[in-house]
């Protein structure tokens, strides 16, 4: 897989469709869509629901194919790759943050936070340090033996920010992160983010229905109908 | 280092559900204990029949009379029996054997205050050999004693526990004792031989054939010739040559039916085998079924396991599972589940095994062949059974997966 300098394009989408059903009942999802992200950006993605901003970010998030158009990952064009070839993209490259925090249950957090490197093939002890240094990271490396019904929902979030950030990735892609939390975890969640974002120069796309969080962000882009309809500096898009 | 991992999460996610993965395990362990036990108690009994038969007596034949046949229509009747007349014809036209007419009937003896019924033997001193007798104490029948058909006998161990009391009680040698009607003096005690086929060899009165012809049954008839050949290899020969003697006397052309048996012991030890041999396999089958339906228990507990745990596979996949990893980490858990349940079912067969053996009073036979087999069975069902809800599984769409309530 090639690789990228800082700064150039991690994410081409060109002319992207997707379409599901036959016929009568086809629905596009997405209606050719142009999107780019470089390497760094913190992105805020929005639009209402069945506006196309999920299937965009599962696509960019390699958990799904477009039915036309291209996506270059890297430089490296997705559209053509095969199931596991996508699972190796997700697995060294991407890291993912749910609105419902979609941690193992029954599962240590520390042993959450572990599982991307287990598939990684690193060796356990290599893995502990790793995953105890990510949860330092999010501040909870007094909770590692903790099960998610143990931890709070602020905490269980910041278990899955630290699941997406042990593997290094080059993007994390947050779906609705803070949907779930109140204001005050919200502001920490956030400020989490940004902080991943600015010092580790890690690229996040995030999508979320609240413009105050978006206010201070460089980047939102709008979906409505399975098209891009704003695209710029959260003040211009979203006045 | 990957399969060591699937191994460890296998572990986990069964220690996860106790309760299930133990009442899952538990087809699969009592398919393989019944499996074990039922095998390893049908070799058991093969080897005691096989066993008690050599006990009957080294390369023993039975010449005994059949079914007579008056052609189509007629009715069945008792072949014309044999007399002593024949057992020395076969004495003396036969080489290399040792040969014993014998008949048998029932009788009650009577001595003291205690009477008791068993079977009551006439032959003569060939007996003892024939049938692999020995004497415990006292003496042979004397030849002028078989000759007239003297009132003597010879006890087995079982007739002087049940009239003398067994150790510690009277002794009976030179006791008179009343068989039916008849006082007898008893002259030796046979040497236990124990159980054969269900039956108590000791129960039994050995007494001179004329004595129980003349006194007991009131004819001339012997119910079995007894042959003995010198060695087991010529039983076949000495076979042909009693059919051939036996077809002259009783003037039955070759090649028409005879109205006479010989039997031989190999033949019924063969015949024996043959159908605790079935009995077994039809055993097995019942226990492999049992298996089988253990197998589909698990297969099912795994197809419920997969759709509880949609979102885990959702969330591993998105991580960055392949198929394949998803696939072997199910595989690998219902293998794990099967292995541990074929363990503790070969621990249950084996000791249900030792058990019902030392109960059933059989010679214990341990295969290790079946235990190897029901393991190796076991872990075949894990993957065989695993199969279907491991590729479910890793067949899952990663974002269908992760929606999934």
């Amino acid at each position: 897989m090639t690789t990228t300098d800082a700064g150039t394009a991690l994410i081409e989408l060109r002319s992207l469709f997707k379409v599901y059903g036959r016929g009568d009942a086809r629905v596009h999802a997405l209606d050719g869509v142009d999107l780019t992200i470089a390497q760094g950006e913190f992105v805020a993605i929005m639009g209402a629901s069945g506006s196309g901003k999920s299937t965009c970010m599962n696509i960019m998030g390699c958990l799904d194919v477009p039915t036309a158009g291209h996506y270059r990952f890297r430089g490296v064009e997705v559209g053509s790759l095969a199931r596991d070839q996508l699972a190796l993209l997700r697995r060294h490259y991407i890291g993912f943050v749910f609105q419902s925090f979609n941690l193992l249950p029954r599962t240590s957090a520390v042993e959450n936070v572990e599982l991307p490197l287990v598939y990684r093939g690193m060796r356990s002890r290599e893995r502990r340090e790793q995953a105890m240094a990510a949860l330092d990271r999010v501040g909870l490396a007094d909770r590692s033996g903790h099960t998610p019904a143990e931890l709070s929902g602020g905490q269980q979030q910041r278990v899955a920010i630290a699941r997406a950030l042990v593997s290094d990735p080059s993007i994390v892609l947050a779906d609705e992160p803070t949907g779930n939390l109140d204001s005050a975890r919200t502001r920490e969640i956030m400020a989490l983010l940004d902080e991943l974002n600015r010092e580790r120069g890690i690229t996040i796309a995030m999508i979320t229905h609240e413009p105050e969080l978006v206010r201070d962000l460089p980047r939102a882009v709008v979906f409505r109908d399975g098209r891009i309809v704003a695209d710029g500096a959260p003040r211009e898009v979203l006045a | 280092m990957i399969v060591w991992n699937t191994l460890v999460l296998a572990f986990q996610a069964i220690w996860r559900n106790k309760v299930r993965s133990f009442l899952t395990m538990l087809g699969v362990v009592i398919g393989v204990a019944s499996v074990i036990a039922m095998v390893q108690l049908g070799q058991s009994a093969t080897h005691s029949v096989t066993g008690q038969i050599a006990n009957m007596g080294p390369n023993l034949l039975m010449v005994m009379p059949g079914v007579e046949r008056h052609g189509p229509g007629a009715a069945r009747g008792e072949a014309q029996p044999f007399t002593a007349v024949d057992a020395r014809a076969i004495a003396e036209e036969v080489s290399d054997v040792r040969v014993a007419p014998a008949v048998n009937t029932r009788a009650v003896v009577v001595q003291g205050s205690g009477n008791y019924t068993t079977t009551i033997t006439g032959s003569t001193n060939e007996f003892l050999p024939v049938r692999s007798w020995t004497l415990a104490q006292g003496r042979l029948f004397e030849s002028r004693e078989l000759e007239s058909g003297a009132a003597v006998c010879i006890l087995g161990q079982v007739v002087v526990d049940e009239l003398f009391g067994g150790i510690g009680g009277q002794e009976p040698i030179g006791t008179k004792i009343r068989v039916e009607r008849t006082p007898c003096e008893v002259i030796g005690v046979l040497a236990s031989k124990g159980q054969t086929l269900g039956a108590n060899q000791d129960d039994t009165i050995l007494m001179p054939l004329a004595a129980v012809q003349r006194r007991l049954v009131g004819n001339d008839d012997v119910n079995v010739i007894y042959v003995s050949a010198a060695e087991a290899a010529q039983t076949d020969e000495v076979k042909r040559e009693i059919d051939g003697l036996m077809r002259k006397r009783r003037g039955i052309a070759p090649g028409s039916d005879a109205d006479f048996y010989v039997r031989d012991m190999q033949e019924l030890a063969q015949a024996l085998q043959g159908t605790t041999a079935t009995l077994t396999a039809l055993l097995g089958a019942i226990a492999a079924v049992s298996l089988l339906v253990g197998g589909i228990g698990i297969m099912n507990i795994m197809l419920v396991a997969v759709t509880e745990r949609t979102r885990e596979i959702g969330i591993r996949l998105a991580i960055g599972a392949r198929a394949r990893e998803v696939l072997l980490q199910f595989l690998v858990e219902a293998v794990v589940l099967c292995v541990f349940g074929g363990l503790l079912g070969i621990a249950f067969g084996v000791g249900g095994t030792v058990l019902l053996a030392r109960r059933l009073d059989m010679p214990l036979v341990l295969s290790p062949e079946i235990i190897l087999v029901s393991f190796v069975v076991s872990a075949l069902i894990g993957v065989v059974f695993g199969f279907v809800p491991a590729r479910k599984a890793a067949r899952l769409n990663p974002i269908d997966a992760l929606r999934h309530e």
